[in-house]
């Protein structure tokens, strides 16, 4: 009996994706917030690079949209629409996400919403909201993006939190609460798979020109030196195949966030950054 | 808008995973259900046919090969259905669900002065996994298979109907389902025997022999007298050292021979410690191991192993607990990553073939010197003696196996396979056997020439019986048996 017919593992034989040209050592990548931003982007790197790309978000024109941008790419990209609220339908989509593409290695969540929040505002319903997508969502995909890449001992799980989850800023208490509790549930997620030869990087975007932004500019704030999402996506892929931890994008924002993280409470209360 | 709400958790527990066997070298992707009870057991069938798809069962998934690993369908895991249901302490009969492990049974039933008749050498199986594939232990060749002590069984066949199985009623499923890997419907109900001890450590004599014919005439000469007897192989060493090892001979002690047994049959005394030196943690040595997962690094060590054997042949026999004596294979936790771990092109298979006696010295000894001959030296050779039973696919022969550990990796599998089905042809011919749960290499036809015809046919006819419509297909049923069972 020849060893073929046992070769039963079909992601490890030869590239599923034909004979297209690949440059990236991933083959197969969901990318949940999809939409716009850093998703886009990072799903128009990838599909450059000749990866298969599943791309989630709610709006299916907008990735109807992504699919034609990348339709001379290498890699194919599958559009899907799904709410992050609708975590139960989360286990059934994963599964057929992972059979269209043949396979996992990157998995990335790139939802996030920023409502606005006055500086006396205290809104229950719209600081659960802002937990139920960028938290809940995030939680729900990834328990079963684990169960996979620990079962088969490899892939990257990336989750884009940001800069905001390093104090309690003013601004809006709750998106900074959000993205304190993605880093330490990443940071934890991170732990657990470590022996299993999963990797998970937590991405901490500054100022990145993307819809977020751009409604913060709308709501009066002045804001320079933002990079383009392509340049963001670009240093997420670097940082997520270097394996690296927790990187800010762009590189500039480690240092202020060394500075920020070090102010004394006492002076950061008066303090309107 | 429904934030952070989710409907109440409905039918059974599922994911999507990588399922593969315990050696590495297969495995896919599957949805793995994972009941909780019986009528969900039936609920999982009802699933997979409407999905149009088939169910594979598994246990505790240390099935070196494709044993548990799914055809193309689903996967049903019974880890969840895990209770003790009840234990005798008077007459030692445990009734179990299917997913209790090894190590949960040894732990329930230890501190009431007994411990389970026949375990392998890693604690980690489920009783329905064991039963399933009939383990048997280092003391095969006195008390048989776990089929042996299982009293009574229920199993849950594709229909949903659920079958109470012994000795006396339904015989022939009892004795199909009992080593036939799951392929006739699923246990929900195991009734095991277990034996009585007097302490929690068995006395422990090594014997070092410096070849195959010294360590068979050792064995024979104590098989009567001897509860635990397994032998080690340096495979590496050729010529006249061919086949040298390592003998563990062990002895449950007597009634009163501990003389404190409340404190030797507590669970924390067979604990295997959890730091080397009380320091470094044992979940990382597996990084060390690979570092000597080479034919160079693995000819060291079995040649120190070696020398370590004939200083311990010369000492005393001393007390070890049971579980240290009997779990070999969890002394260094996921070791067998020190194989490589990329799926299903790196990792290890055993291949063990099961020899009778009359033949056994020159069929393995030839085996050996085939293995050197081709270059694929196992890694780890284990030598055991065994007795027949009357279980329709059983592998056990009155006779002798060699379990052997080849490393598997892309540029030696095909090589490696082609060796395999050198030796299955001199095993095959000279009348021996082969057991499913450490095999990756036997192809249907070959299936057919070593287990009786009557028995297969039987088999067969059973298969058609319970399960008409092949719900229940895994991968081993595609490779080694679908091909006859439909013809």
């Amino acid at each position: 009996m020849s060893h073929a017919e046992h070769e039963t593992d079909s992601h490890s034989g030869p590239s599923s994706n034909g004979d297209v040209a690949r440059t990236a050592k991933e083959r197969h990548a969901i990318v949940v917030g999809a939409s716009s931003g850093m998703g886009a982007a990072l799903v128009e790197q990838l599909a450059s690079e000749g990866v298969s790309v599943v791309a989630l978000a709610r709006r299916k024109d907008a990735l109807d949209a992504l699919a034609e941008r990348c339709k001379h790419a290498p890699g194919r990209v599958i559009p899907i629409a799904h709410d992050v609220h609708d975590y139960d339908s989360v286990p059934a989509l994963f599964e057929r996400c992972v059979r269209e593409l043949g396979g996992l290695d990157l998995f990335v969540y790139a939802t996030g919403i920023m409502t606005e929040v006055g500086p006396q505002e205290f809104d229950t319903r719209k600081d659960i909201e802002m937990l139920a997508v960028n938290v809940g969502g995030c939680m729900a995909w990834t328990n079963e993006v684990a169960k996979l890449l620990r079962t088969q001992r490899s892939g990257t799980i990336v989750g884009i939190s940001s800069i905001a989850g390093e104090r309690g800023r003013k601004g809006n208490p709750v998106y900074g609460a959000s993205k304190a509790a993605m880093n330490h549930y990443l940071e934890a997620l991170r732990n657990r798979l470590a022996d299993y030869g999963v990797h998970v990087c937590t991405i901490k975007p500054g100022f990145v020109e993307t819809a977020m932004l751009a409604q913060a500019r709308a709501q009066g704030r002045t804001i320079q030196g933002a990079i383009t999402a392509e340049a963001a996506a670009r240093s997420i892929l670097r940082a997520a195949r270097a394996r690296r931890n927790e990187v800010f994008v762009p590189f500039k924002w480690t240092l202020v966030a060394a500075v920020i993280r070090n102010i004394p409470s006492f002076l950061f209360k008066g303090m309107n950054i | 808008m429904h934030v952070l709400s989710l409907r109440p958790r409905a039918g059974i527990e599922s994911s999507y995973e990588y399922v593969e066997g315990w050696g590495m070298a297969v495995g896919m992707h599957a949805r793995v259900l994972r009941p909780r009870s019986t009528e969900e057991i039936a609920q999982c069938y009802e699933l997979a046919r409407a999905a149009g798809s088939t169910l594979t069962f598994r246990g505790g998934g240390n099935s070196y090969g494709d044993a548990s690993t799914p055809g193309a369908g689903m996967v049903l895991d019974v880890s969840r259905m895990n209770r003790v249901l009840s234990f005798d302490s008077t007459t030692g009969i445990a009734t179990l669900e299917p997913g209790v492990t090894i190590e949960k049974l040894w732990k329930t039933i230890l501190p009431l002065g007994f411990w389970p008749r026949v375990v392998s050498g890693t604690m980690f199986p489920t009783v329905a996994g064991a039963l399933a594939a009939n383990i048997h232990g280092k003391n095969n060749f006195a008390v048989g298979t776990i089929g042996d002590a299982c009293l009574e069984f229920d199993l849950v066949l594709p229909s949903g109907e659920v079958k109470t199985c012994n000795r006396e009623r339904e015989s022939e499923l009892f004795h199909a389902a009992i080593g036939g890997f799951g392929m006739l419907g699923c246990f929900s109900r195991i009734v095991l025997q277990t034996k009585r001890v007097y302490s929690g450590n068995v006395r422990v004599r090594g014997e070092s022999t410096r070849d195959l014919r010294e360590m068979m005439q050792y064995f024979e000469a104590h098989k009567c007298t001897s509860d635990y007897l397994v032998g080690w192989i340096d495979c590496f060493s050729g010529g006249d050292a061919s086949g040298r090892g390592l003998i563990h001979d062990a002895q449950n002690l007597h009634a009163g021979e501990d003389t404190d047994p409340a404190r030797s049959l507590t669970v924390a005394h067979q604990e295997l410690p959890a730091n080397i030196l009380g320091l470094f943690p044992k979940s990382q040595v597996w990084r060390i191991l690979r570092l000597f997962n080479h034919d160079l690094g693995m000819r060291t060590i079995n040649a120190a192993k070696y020398v370590a054997g004939r200083m311990e042949g010369m000492g005393q026999p001393y007390l070890q607990s049971h579980a240290g004596f009997s779990f070999l294979l969890d002394y260094v936790p996921n070791w067998k990553w020190a194989y490589g771990r990329a799926r299903a092109t790196h990792g290890l298979i055993q291949y063990q073939p099961f020899v009778p006696h009359a033949v056994a010295h020159d069929v393995h000894s030839e085996i050996l010197e085939r293995c050197r001959r081709a270059g694929h030296v196992p890694y780890l050779g284990v030598f055991k003696r065994h007795r027949p039973d009357p279980f329709w696919l059983t592998h056990a022969v009155d006779g002798w196996s060699f379990a052997l550990d080849f490393k598997v990796d892309p540029a030696r599998r095909e090589g490696l396979w082609k060796l395999c089905d050198e030796l299955t042809e001199l095993v095959i011919g000279a009348g021996g056997r082969f057991y499913f749960a450490k095999d990756l290499v036997i192809a249907a036809e070959d299936t057919a020439r070593f287990l009786p015809q009557e028995r297969l046919a039987a088999f067969a006819r059973l298969k058609r019986a319970c399960d008409p419509e092949t719900l229940i297909e895994g991968q081993l049923y595609r490779r080694a048996f679908r091909d006859w069972i439909a013809a």
